[in-house]
């Protein structure tokens, strides 16, 4: 069903045909994120993701643009940790100008000095948008304790006096070494010819040259054997709670039975690429948090990554619950599996509810393209045709395991956004201060 | 060339009314095991006693929280279990219903719809849980910047007419409502008239008919009529500045009244919209505030057509030391709009985005189903699809010119900012 093709210049060609629509969807997926950055360069793939779109000569800045709006498409670039990726989708018959754009600008992209300045402005506008929530700010304090050392613990935004700070032969160091034929992989789903669509994207990508991809230094975050803890005070009167646990990535021989772990306590997300959807109110942290009324909203979230990432709680709490409360029902819940395991019925639902999302998504050519391209670079085209297998034979013994072996106190990282006022409630921090407002001594780890 | 004969039209769908009020469209679609059904009920904020607004927002939540066959547990676990999802949401005149579903699961789904529209069980229990949480999620809303923009814009902008109201009220407004106004509130505004239930999927039309028919047809309450005062028109320019602590950026909406669905405008106003701030990277907007100017990151436009009334936007977030040039910005680009032609090549642009754009919105389950209710909605016709085309290319350049200088008008314009306290 998909057709594989590798070039001689070592570009991936992944083309698959759907004719329930006349249209197409031309991704283009670099193995370049925010884990290929080094501090005082945080967020430098994400802005060449942005230069990308400010021009070549052949299409000066807007005209590309332009020619996907008036070719009735529609077009974006994401920048994650692990990859960055382009893509249109377009009525069938006009799939060729997204196949020219994305080779030119795999090799010709301008970075026009005054461009990337007034880029400067954009991407911390970008920024500054998320920086009005603390639940994001909350968000990064985790992510940045919980990784000590591995580049998932920056923001893919970057930190933004990386941003204030970057210079244009950053970004064109950062290109050259990552936009290469080599390190890519094309994507096309959709109405059309499979053959002839693969010779058109050997057409156009062929004749790009190969570069050296970068060999990345060894990035193994240390394991984690200490109890890490960040608080974060606003005016915001709503609080939140974030507690998060390493966890393997997409590849490992735990990562569905987490999956299923993830779908027992909160409902199934579609394997993190297809999208949650509808109601969690029977799963284990909902039932536990929300029905007790202890919260307003609870959920648990792990995607599938290159790296190891993070397995992670987010509970809003109900008005006046102590967010020590929340925390003992969180660890009650994990106890509750690690001790007495699951069912054989919550196993078999978080099965059915991921399968069902993913059949949800599949009618659109631009999410079957994301997840052949996700596959490539991040687990395998097999893994992408057997997970449902693989899903199927996790047993509630897997679940209970997994259970087991990555969470304890001693490898959590939380956090806490309170509202300033709150300094002074019982349900803030007293408890561990002392007489003199010192953090209490009976914790090691991480205060911020 | 696109295949318009694949698209929804007369001959692929299955449209039919009861004596009942409602109005149920069909069309298959096997491309995958699954069903959408999009539904829409004309009941929302506009509904709500002037001194409970919020109350059908509340009610619509309480929808998916116990019924007469099925009690809370019971209903949720028969929809999760399944992988499925219901959904009911407020909006200012009229209730959104979405069902997604494997197609095996559809006739339980449908049931349990039906179960929920008609006979909602409304527990003091679990409206006690509702409110809790209805008062949190304002309360963080109260801390979104776009959205205070947002709603704040919407009161000026209606002078304090019900279309203007915040779907999910206030804190003062919610707080006195009781389990019993959502009773009533049920009793009194929810049935048959005019419902519209559209579904695509994996499912024969007439099956899916039958089904929604055995659990639907004999509904026969019959809501009080609806009574609204007319729109009233702003008197003089409205300009407001939100503070909220601690934010970093400033969202900024500013836009005026215009026209509804029906109205002939409609249709050189969604390509006037569309050069403005849609074609390409956010349109002209796009462009001069983020490209040119690195002002924002997001400054665009955006049309709404209600079957009353309409809006058109602009939106833009900005750091608050660029809100000034932002906003003159935008008011220049608004009035060049309204002064100058457009150009030949920039209006072929944008009526071939809105043409050649329409295959994508139709491609998914989705698409079609949420296409089909609209049609229905604003009475557009089973053809609309096939007359679109025509529509959008009869618009000219002077009709472009026209309706921005006869709604862009600064004398009628409601500009809201918030953030930066």
């Amino acid at each position: 069903m998909t057709s594989r093709t590798v070039l001689p210049n070592g570009l991936t060609i992944l083309v698959r045909e759907n004719h329930s629509a006349p249209v197409a969807a031309f991704m283009i997926f670099y193995r370049v994120g925010s884990r290929n950055e080094v501090p005082g360069l945080t967020g430098v793939s994400h802005w060449v993701e942005h230069m990308l779109f400010k021009g070549t000569p052949r299409f000066p800045r807007g005209a590309l643009d332009k020619a996907i709006s008036r070719a009735g498409g529609i077009f974006n670039g994401m920048t994650s940790q692990d990859w960055t990726i382009y893509y249109e989708t377009l009525p069938a018959e006009r799939i060729g100008l997204a196949i020219e754009a994305e080779a030119d600008r795999l090799a010709n992209s301008l970075f026009d000095a005054a461009e990337f300045e007034s880029e400067r402005t954009v991407i911390i506008a970008e920024r500054e948008g998320s920086e009005n929530s603390f639940a994001y700010l909350l968000n990064e304090e985790v992510q940045a304790a919980a990784f000590q050392s591995h580049p998932y613990r920056h923001p893919v935004i970057g930190w933004k006096n990386d941003l204030y700070g970057m210079a244009l032969d950053d970004l064109v160091r950062h290109y050259r070494a990552w936009y290469t034929p080599n390190n890519a992989v094309a994507v096309a789903v959709g109405d059309f010819d499979s053959a002839e669509m693969t010779e058109a994207i050997a057409g156009a990508f062929g004749p790009l040259p190969p570069g050296v991809t970068p060999s990345l230094p060894h990035l193994i975050e240390p394991e984690q054997h200490a109890e890490r803890r960040v608080y974060v005070r606003g005016s915001d009167p709503t609080p939140y709670l974030e507690m998060a646990f390493h966890a393997p990535g997409a590849r490992h021989p735990d990562f569905f039975a987490l999956i299923a772990l993830d779908a027992v306590l909160s409902g199934a997300k579609g394997l993190g690429i297809a999208g949650g959807g509808g109601t969690n109110r029977t799963s284990r942290l909902h039932m536990a948090l929300v029905e007790t009324k202890l919260a307003v909203d609870a959920a648990t979230s792990y995607r599938p990554s290159l790296d190891p990432e993070l397995f992670a709680f987010y509970v809003t709490p109900a008005p006046d619950v102590a967010m020590e409360a929340i925390e003992q029902v969180i660890w009650a819940t994990l106890r509750g599996v690690q001790e007495r395991g699951v069912t054989e019925a919550e196993v078999a639902k978080a099965i059915k509810q991921t399968r069902a999302q993913f059949a949800y998504s599949s009618d659109s050519v631009t999410t079957q393209a994301y997840w052949l391209g996700f596959a490539e670079t991040v687990t395998s085209q097999e893994w992408m045709e057997t997970w449902p297998d693989l899903l199927a034979a996790i047993s509630p013994a897997d679940v209970q395991r997994v259970a087991c072996t990555y969470f304890s106190p001693d490898k959590q990282t939380t956090g806490w956004y309170l509202p300033k006022e709150d300094m002074d409630d019982e349900s803030g921090l007293d408890d561990s201060l002392d007489e003199d407002g010192d953090i209490a001594d009976d914790r090691a780890g991480v205060m911020s | 060339m696109s295949r318009v004969a694949s698209w929804p039209g007369p001959e692929d769908t299955l449209r039919t009314q009861w004596r009942n009020g409602i109005t149920v469209l069909a069309r298959e679609n096997r491309s995958a095991p699954v069903v959408v059904l999009d539904g829409v009920l004309p009941v929302g904020a506009v509904d709500d006693p002037a001194d409970r607004v919020g109350l059908s927002s509340l009610v619509s939540s309480m929808l998916s929280r116990g019924s007469q066959h099925y009690a809370y547990d019971a209903l949720n676990e028969a929809i999760e279990s399944v992988g499925a999802s219901l959904y009911f949401g407020g909006d200012v005149n009229s209730l959104s219903i979405g069902i997604t579903c494997l197609s095996e699961d559809f006739p339980l789904l449908v049931s349990i719809l039906a179960d929920a529209l008609r006979h909602p069980t409304f527990t003091q229990d679990q409206f006690g849980r509702v409110l809790q949480r209805r008062l949190v999620h304002l309360q963080e809303r109260d801390q979104d910047t776009a959205a205070v923009a947002s709603l704040r814009f919407y009161e000026a902008i209606y002078a304090g007419h019900p279309l203007g109201r915040a779907v999910s009220g206030f804190r003062e407004s919610i707080m006195p409502i009781t389990r019993d106004d959502v009773a009533a509130f049920h009793a009194d505004r929810y049935g048959p008239a005019g419902a519209i239930f559209a579904v695509s999927g994996d499912i024969a039309p007439q099956t899916a008919a039958d089904l929604l028919g055995a659990q639907l047809g004999d509904w026969s309450a019959s809501p009080s009529p609806r009574t609204l005062p007319p729109v009233p028109h702003l008197a003089r320019p409205v300009s407001l500045h939100v503070p909220i602590a601690d934010k970093v950026q400033t969202d900024l909406v500013l836009g005026v009244q215009c026209v509804p669905r029906a109205h002939p405008d409609f249709y050189a106003v969604r390509v006037a919209n569309t050069i403005l701030g849609v074609f390409g990277m956010m349109g002209r907007l796009g462009e001069i505030v983020r490209e040119q100017q690195g002002l924002a990151y997001y400054a665009s436009s955006s049309q709404e057509a209600g079957s009353i009334s309409g809006i058109w936007q602009a939106t833009a977030g900005v750091n608050p030391a660029s809100l000034a040039q932002a906003r003159a910005s935008i008011l220049e680009e608004i009035a060049r709009l309204a002064s100058e032609p457009v150009s030949a090549e920039e209006l072929a642009d944008a009526q071939s985005y809105l043409t050649g754009v329409l295959p994508l919105a139709l491609e998914t389950n989705d698409g079609i189903a949420s296409m089909l209710a609209d049609c229905e909605w604003y009475g557009l016709g089973l053809d609309y699809l096939q007359r679109y085309r025509g529509l959008i290319e009869s618009v000219t350049a002077e009709d472009v010119l026209r309706v921005a200088k006869r709604y862009l008008r600064p004398e009628a314009m409601a500009i809201v900012t918030a953030g930066d306290a």
